[in-house]
């Protein structure tokens, strides 16, 4: 190959076969990291300048020969030196999907119930912006004792609080193809570990007067995002965030601060928070007219449907996994904005019987729920799925008794039950109902 | 008196006397600031100055409307020039525009437009003005703010011609739509709504 003058003489001592590296920059990184095992002191102080860029952070030179470095046994070459931060594995590539306007979290490739940061779904109405935490302000004011303005500085030093717990997009879902992921399907929702001051501490520090009912809260991006929020939402769980899974919220994510109101559709969760105005009525923001509402029964339309009901998917096995007979762990994740998940029922005879999942502890409030459930598949076709319990007596519904309650084939806060279709050779499809997506 | 009876009165004194010890001890040495105070002092009086400069919203009773008149044809003219490459003219296009259509001149079943949809008159005002033209938001004057709603208003027929759109009559505008919203009434438990 091309590369071969460029190789230096001293090989491996014990060359394995190796296969020929595709990038010449990292074929010679490759060998002068492999000449080490030569030990010639030259060799080694030359390699160990030259295999530090190896270092995954150096990705896009690096992502192609994964299989090259795959190839060289790491016993025998010195590996990358520490970093300044980590990033993962580079034989791990998990992604979001994205649109112009939103990006999906890989249900179908987590572990456990948190998101990684940078894989936490996006949806913004105006790009993200670029905020200066020096300058970053956030003023409250209307009906208030004293209208007053934060600086991030001044939020930090509020008494702090840490919960974890999920956003959901009312507009999850999508349906119609068998070849679908859970991503696909319902990857609008993630988990975090947030941290920030509650909300009912400012609003004792600013006075908000008894007959104040609604507030506003205004974001600091390209959309200037409005939404109309009630005032005991805020006296009960709301936040105002500033950090995510132990550091600063990511710039998709609010940066530097966000509102949170845990169970309630994400939209409401305003980011870069810039502007709270207390008042004695809704606002009516296009966000809460034109968006964020959907059509009912009787050709109405429900405004202010806050809370996320209970949901649940099975995350494995998914599209496009092909699963062999025997045992099978059934993994899958269970959510209510209304509370703790009570109970999740799994069935694997296309809905007939159903059993209880175990669900893994501690379960939180309003919190993604990891479910589980052993299934010794003997071969047949069959249907399989997940249905939510949650502590106010909820039972997810499925797309029929769904559509039929609410006169309508989707749109936002459309949480059925999703059926996975289990071939006899083992291809896993969505089972997708006849439905167009209407949100 | 017998000699136990005695001795037990004393018992019962010191017993009392520790009690108040510790009560006193558990008042002294709790830490003062436990109680967390109600305000922290933490943050800067908000001028008025600084607030006007942020309050831009609009509410369906009028409350934030800045004084002006929108005036139809002049709003065809700015629409024409800054909206209507996203938003199109209400005429069925084969594809998908940038922007909602905000109007058709052919109603279709599924449309949702501001004519169709939007239950208040002051949210196109409020919403145009924060975030339109998407490519350059924040970018247009109060008055032509005015015109758009105007024109839009017309286009979608909710006002006749020769109406006159201000701070005083957007917010009595009644949308067509406004009749059919009602409110979550959604609780949990096992109803399925
Ligand atoms: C570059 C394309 C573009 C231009 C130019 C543009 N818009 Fe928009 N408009 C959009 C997009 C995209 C949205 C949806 C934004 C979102 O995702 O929230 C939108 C949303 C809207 C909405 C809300 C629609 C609904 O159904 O909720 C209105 C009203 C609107 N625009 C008015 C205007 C007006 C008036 C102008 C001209 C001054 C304008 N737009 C210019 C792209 C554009």
């Amino acid at each position: 190959m091309e590369d071969k003058e460029t190789m230096p003489d001293a090989l491996p001592a014990k060359p394995e076969p190796v296969k020929q590296p595709e990038s010449p920059r990292i074929s010679r990184r490759l060998w002068l990291s492999g000449a080490v095992t030569a030990a010639t002191v030259m060799l080694v102080r030359q390699s160990v300048g030259k295999v530090a860029p190896v270092v995954p952070s150096a990705a896009p030179e690096v992502m192609t020969p994964a299989t090259d470095l795959a190839a060289v046994d790491p016993t025998k070459v010195i590996g990358a030196g520490p970093s300044g931060y980590g990033t993962t594995s580079l034989f791990e590539k998990p992604e979001r999907l994205t649109s112009l306007t939103s990006s999906r979290t890989p249900l179908q490739n987590l572990y456990g119930s948190i998101t990684p940061s940078g894989l936490h779904f996006e949806r913004h109405h105006g790009g993200i912006p670029v905020i200066d935490p020096d300058k970053y302000e956030l003023l409250i004011h209307g009906m208030v004792d004293r209208p007053l303005v934060f600086s991030l500085a001044d939020l930090k030093k509020f008494p702090s609080v840490t919960r974890t717990c999920f956003i959901e997009c009312s507009g999850n879902y999508r349906s119609g193809k068998a070849e679908m992921t859970p991503q696909e399907i319902c990857g609008l929702t993630s988990q975090s570990e947030w941290t920030g001051v509650l909300l009912s501490t400012i609003f004792k520090e600013v006075g908000v007067q008894p007959a104040a009912t609604w507030f506003l809260a205004e974001g600091g991006d390209a959309a200037v995002m409005t939404r109309s929020i009630p005032v005991s939402k805020g006296w009960e769980d709301a936040m105002i965030v500033y950090a995510q899974n132990g550091e600063a919220l990511r710039p998709e994510q609010g940066y530097p601060a966000r509102l949170l109101l845990p169970g309630w559709e994400g939209n409401t969760s305003v980011k870069w928070l810039r502007r709270i105005k207390l008042s004695d009525a809704p606002f009516m923001t296009r966000e809460e007219t034109s968006k964020y509402t959907e059509k009912v029964k009787d050709g109405k339309i429900r405004q202010f449907s806050f809370v996320m009901d209970a949901r649940s998917i099975i995350t494995f096995p998914t599209y496009p996994v092909k699963v062999q007979k025997g045992w099978i762990e059934i993994r899958g994740l269970a959510w209510s904005g209304r509370g703790k998940i009570e109970r999740v029922e799994v069935s694997v005879d296309g809905g007939q019987s159903w059993t209880a999942a175990e669900l893994q502890g501690p379960v939180l409030d309003k919190a993604h729920t990891v479910f589980r459930y052993l299934w010794n598949w003997k071969g047949e076709e069959t249907r399989i799925m997940s249905r939510a319990v949650d502590e106010t007596g909820y039972v997810q519904p499925d797309y029929e008794t769904l559509a039929a309650a609410r006169e309508s084939k989707g749109g936002y806060h459309f949480n059925p039950i999703t059926k996975w279709l289990v071939k006899n050779n083992g291809e896993v499809f969505h089972d997708s109902p006849k439905s167009d997506d209407l949100s | 008196m017998d000699k136990s009876s005695v001795f037990k009165g004393y018992l019962i004194a010191i017993a009392a006397l520790g009690a108040a010890i510790a009560i006193a001890l558990y008042a002294f040495l709790r830490d003062p600031q436990e109680e967390t105070p109600d305000k922290f002092g933490f943050g800067k009086v908000a001028g008025a100055d600084r607030i006007k400069a942020l309050d831009i919203d609009v509410m369906p009773d009028g409350r934030g409307l800045p004084a002006g008149t929108g005036d139809i044809r002049q709003g065809l003219i700015i629409y024409t020039e800054k909206c209507v490459s996203c938003h199109g003219n209400g005429e069925k296009v084969d594809y998908k525009l940038p922007g909602d259509a905000l109007f058709v001149n052919q109603p279709a079943k599924k449309t949702k437009t501001i004519g169709t949809y939007w239950p208040y008159a002051t949210t196109i005002f409020d919403y145009i003005r924060r975030a339109m033209p998407y490519n350059a938001p924040g970018s247009l004057s109060d008055q032509e703010v005015y015109h758009l709603t105007a024109y839009l208003l017309y286009a979608n027929k909710v006002i006749p011609a020769n109406t006159v759109i201000n701070e005083h009559s957007l917010p009595k505008i009644v949308m067509p739509a406004k009749k059919n919203y009602v409110v979550d009434d959604r609780e949990g438990g096992s109803d399925i709504r």
